[in-house]
């Protein structure tokens, strides 16, 4: 690959925001993720190879691509769940490699999962305030032994799950098991438990799987919101390309573990490469 | 509010736990009680905390532990050898003081070996951490059996295979610790029951005992929210050996005699059995079953032969009537639903 391609690959996806005008909004420089040449293999099985990615400050940055395409395996590869075999990932100017994933969290990374991963047994509060471990703390002595601390910590865990349960409306089902929440409300739960660990880059893997075209929607203004409200990076994995087109200010387009394209929902919906991957070539004549 | 319910669960299971203890007291000053149940009061304080503790483990944390006689036995031979060097080299005649003393050092010991051998073992996920924990109890066991403390004025001797040092033998090696001191009494046994729950409900409902359950539920979820999977695994491990150590001196020194080779495999299971009936993650159930299932030999003597039997007639009964929907249902509803995920059956 020449020089001058790998250059225009690593530069920003989106020229500008498509969405509302946000004055902090640092487009060039400090970016909050930075993927470079990013890979794995599986026993020879290259999954993800050469993959190159920057992320502003405050983005919504989408990752399409057929099924089997790779997108959960780079999430996984920019959460540590795997660790990569080539390339590298700075997140707000750390170097991720050799981290695992709690550190990765620590440093301000945060998902949620393509097959639900909540507490099911626990209560929606409680899941909650799980995201809150590393934010809001107090030592297992204090806890045991019932100091001050421990009332006082609890006390900030329970009145901050609640404000971030509000975000989605869902500080009435504080007390509902998460495991019996309805398939939507479980999709917010994660997305809820995944901000209280106050990140700067939330990577969201399929949010709108099954949720009805009316949720859908909703989910779309309050991806925007919590990206106006928190100031953090977004970046989602999805097949409903409402959602993507409607919400996204860049798009990576991947197939076969490899970028075929990049840029904002309207240079990617008139890319033929795009328009290939997804419905094949036409025939000649 | 949670909290408050959740303290208010506490306080009843300490109420029933008080009021359990002041009709067994009763019942022993007025002579009501049999003399053999006498004898078994102290045993079974000492597999509640077992079982409560191995159910932090099992249950709360999620991981089949199979060598918790061994943090039992540490803590018997560190008790018992406490106990005597406090009365030898410090001359500390109060039986009490000198008890709970015992028990700390036995909790310390257990705690140390707990830290040290959770180690390698949280590595392990699944059945091989329940085999390695399985050779880590026989390990515990095999090098106690081997080792000879004896008490020669202010100094302590310690050999490894040779019996032949100077002073009073404590513990001698296979034949274990003889003439004990029996200074355990029912009421610390209680005390320590006490403190157990206390502990270990306390901690469930608390900020790490919410990261030790998450990190049970889902492994990669807890990891991802930034939680140290293994640093909450070896809480929870630790603690329960903590717990099992001053069981352990407690029992220790209950006894006239006790030997390392009490404290094998068998006693592991048999602590688990105690905490599968009363039910994985349910504190509550740990304690019924251990009383009753500690007191159910005792009192199948009078069938002799068939008493083992019995014993596993009524086990296999116990686990159809707790699976009972009907049964289930009843139960729920006498008893308040603790915080502590009653729900934690796929730990196993």
């Amino acid at each position: 690959m020449s020089e001058t391609t790998r250059r225009r690959q690593n530069t920003k996806m989106v020229p500008a925001p498509s969405h509302g005008i946000i004055p902090e909004r640092d487009l060039y420089s400090s970016p909050v993720l930075e993927a470079r040449h990013l890979g794995i293999e599986f026993g020879g099985l290259k999954a993800v190879e050469d993959f190159n990615l920057i992320i502003g400050r405050t983005e919504i940055a989408g990752l399409i691509g057929p099924n089997g395409a790779g997108k959960t395996t780079v999430f996984n590869l920019l959460t540590k769940v795997y660790q990569p075999t080539m390339g590298s990932v700075m997140l707000n100017g750390h170097d991720l490699n050799g981290l695992n994933t709690v550190q990765a969290n620590k440093l301000g990374i945060a998902r949620t999962f393509q097959n639900i991963r909540l507490f099911d047994n626990m209560t929606v509060e409680d899941n909650v305030r799980i995201g809150l471990h590393n934010q809001i703390k107090y030592g297992m002595f204090t806890g045991i032994c019932r100091l001050p601390g421990y009332w006082k910590g609890e006390k900030q865990q329970h009145e901050k799950a609640l404000e971030l349960l509000s975000i989605f409306d869902m500080q009435d089902l504080a007390k509902v098991r998460a495991g019996s929440l309805p398939y939507g409300a479980q999709r917010r739960l994660e997305i809820v438990r995944a901000l209280a660990t106050n990140p700067s880059l939330l990577l969201l893997d399929e949010p709108a799987a099954g949720m009805n075209p009316h949720e859908t929607e909703e989910l779309m203004n309050n991806i925007a919101k919590i990206r106006d409200q928190f100031q953090i990076a977004i970046m989602l994995i999805e097949h409903d390309m409402n959602l993507v087109m409607g919400v996204c200010e860049g798009i990576c387009v991947l197939n076969y573990g490899r970028i075929i394209a990049k840029g904002t929902p309207d240079e990617i919906q008139s890319n033929p490469t795009v328009i290939e991957a997804y419905l094949g070539k036409k025939k000649e004549g | 509010m949670k909290l408050k319910k959740s303290t208010v669960n506490n306080l009843i299971s300490f109420g029933i736990v008080i009021i359990a203890f002041i009709i067994c007291q009763t019942m022993i000053s007025t002579g009501v009680m049999k003399r053999s149940l006498r004898g078994q009061m102290i045993p079974i304080c000492v597999y509640i905390v077992m079982a409560v503790s191995l159910n932090l483990v099992v249950g709360i944390s999620g991981e089949l532990s199979l060598g918790h006689a061994g943090f039992m036995s540490i803590g018997v031979f560190s008790g018992i050898i406490a106990s005597a060097w406090l009365k030898g080299a410090l001359g500390l005649e109060n039986e009490l003081i000198r008890l709970i003393l015992s028990m700390i050092v036995g909790g310390a010991f257990a705690g140390v070996f707990g830290a040290l051998i959770g180690i390698p073992v949280l590595r392990l996920r699944g059945d091989y951490l329940a085999i390695v924990t399985l050779a880590f109890g026989e390990i515990i066991r095999n090098v106690l059996n081997c080792l000879y403390f004896s008490l020669d004025g202010r100094h302590l001797h310690v050999s490894f295979n040779n019996p032949s040092i100077p002073g009073t033998i404590l513990v001698n090696g296979p034949n274990g610790a003889k003439d004990v001191d029996k200074i355990a009494t029912f009421p610390v046994g209680f005390v320590l029951i006490l403190f157990t729950l206390f502990v270990v409900l306390n901690l469930i409902n608390s900020r790490s005992g919410r990261a030790i359950m998450a990190a049970r539920d889902n492994r990669i979820a807890a990891e991802a929210m930034g939680i140290n999977v293994t640093k909450y695994k070896m809480m929870a491990f630790v603690t329960a050996a903590v717990l099992a150590g001053m069981a352990g001196a407690l029992y220790g020194m209950s006894m006239a005699t006790v030997t390392a080779a009490k404290f094998k495999f068998d006693t592991s299971i048999l602590v688990l059995v105690f905490v599968v009936l009363g039910g994985i993650g349910n504190i509550w159930g740990s304690i019924i079953a251990a009383a009753l299932l500690t007191v159910l030999p005792e009192l199948l003597r009078a069938f002799a032969d068939y008493r083992m039997l019995i014993y596993a007639i009524v086990l296999i009964l116990v686990m159809l009537i707790t699976n009972n929907p009907t049964m289930r249902a009843l139960f729920t509803k006498l008893v308040p639903r603790r915080g502590a995920g009653q729900k934690g059956g796929e730990a196993l």
